[in-house]
């Protein structure tokens, strides 16, 4: 059986889910960023799988990019978390409705 | 045959992974459960024979941004009483029947074999993800967007700084 590059994108689609509903389920702002920093993973797995396939390297250099905006979303919104709560000593997001300081 | 083995237990490793992430109490073994999934899919970049994006991988995402995570996680403390109650109606059994459809267009993508709209290679060339081959496409036809990401980090640095700097805290010790 050979493995195709079906087989990975299927994975990816899998994980993309599971990262898309830990984003639904969880409240901790924290592990829902966790959760987007998943999706990002899944979808650069499917953009070296297609690169693969089509022979082209365009996939990879999709994938720093990917990486760079991760990176740097990662730092302002750990700052905007640990800024939330210093003033409202919880991560929780449902405790962020109300959009007033 | 070797890629069959390693394919299925490295997907089920990404699997577990992913499924601590978002099923963990304590959001360490969240960030240690993600830190897996990125090692996995690490070694599925080398077999696509992706080797930067593999290095890449393992130093800035495992190495920097999930130090980060725990960096945060140790900072603001762990709370384990997590209240994942649903505030809106019917989310849940909505999220369910749209994943079970995912789940089913992923089946039928895998028993399809292929896709019919990723053509395969029309070069004989294999790709190969070296620093060189890499780096020579980034500053030629991608050198714009890899300037604007210059823009984009600075930004975020700067706005880092500024949400550290003219924080809440910040102003509190200003009033008193």
């Amino acid at each position: 059986m050979e493995v195709t590059a079906a087989w990975y994108m299927s994975l990816a689609a899998v994980l993309f889910l599971i990262g898309a509903s830990g984003m639904l389920i969880r409240r901790n702002a924290l592990m829902m960023f966790m959760s987007i920093e998943l999706m990002l993973n899944s979808v650069n797995l499917t953009f070296v799988a297609a690169g693969k396939e089509l022979g082209s390297l365009d996939g990879q250099l999709a994938v720093f990019f990917v990486l760079v905006v991760a990176a740097a979303e990662v730092v302002v919104g750990l700052a905007i978390i640990v800024s939330v709560f210093q003033s409202r000593s919880s991560a929780s997001a449902d405790d962020l409705s109300k959009l007033k300081g | 045959m070797v890629e069959l083995f390693l394919f299925f237990i490295l997907a089920a490793v990404a699997i577990f992974g992913a499924l601590a992430v978002v099923f963990a109490r304590n959001p360490v073994y969240g960030a240690m459960g993600l830190m897996i999934t990125l090692f996995s899919l690490a070694v599925f970049y080398v077999m696509h024979l992706a080797h930067l994006v593999a290095a890449v991988q393992v130093i800035v995402y495992a190495g920097a941004v999930m130090t980060l995570f725990l960096f945060v996680i140790m900072m603001i403390g762990v709370d384990k009483d997590e209240d994942t109650s649903e505030k809106l109606p019917m989310q849940r059994q909505l999220v369910a029947g749209l994943g079970l459809v995912v789940v089913l267009l992923a089946g039928i993508a895998v028993v399809g074999g292929r896709f019919d709209w990723v053509r395969p290679a029309t070069s004989s060339v294999e790709v190969n993800g070296t620093v060189q081959e890499v780096g020579l496409l980034l500053f030629t036809d991608w050198i714009l967007p890899f300037e604007a990401t210059s823009l984009l980090l600075i930004i975020a640095a700067a706005g880092a700084i500024a949400l550290a700097y003219f924080g809440p805290r910040r102003r509190d010790r200003e009033d008193a």
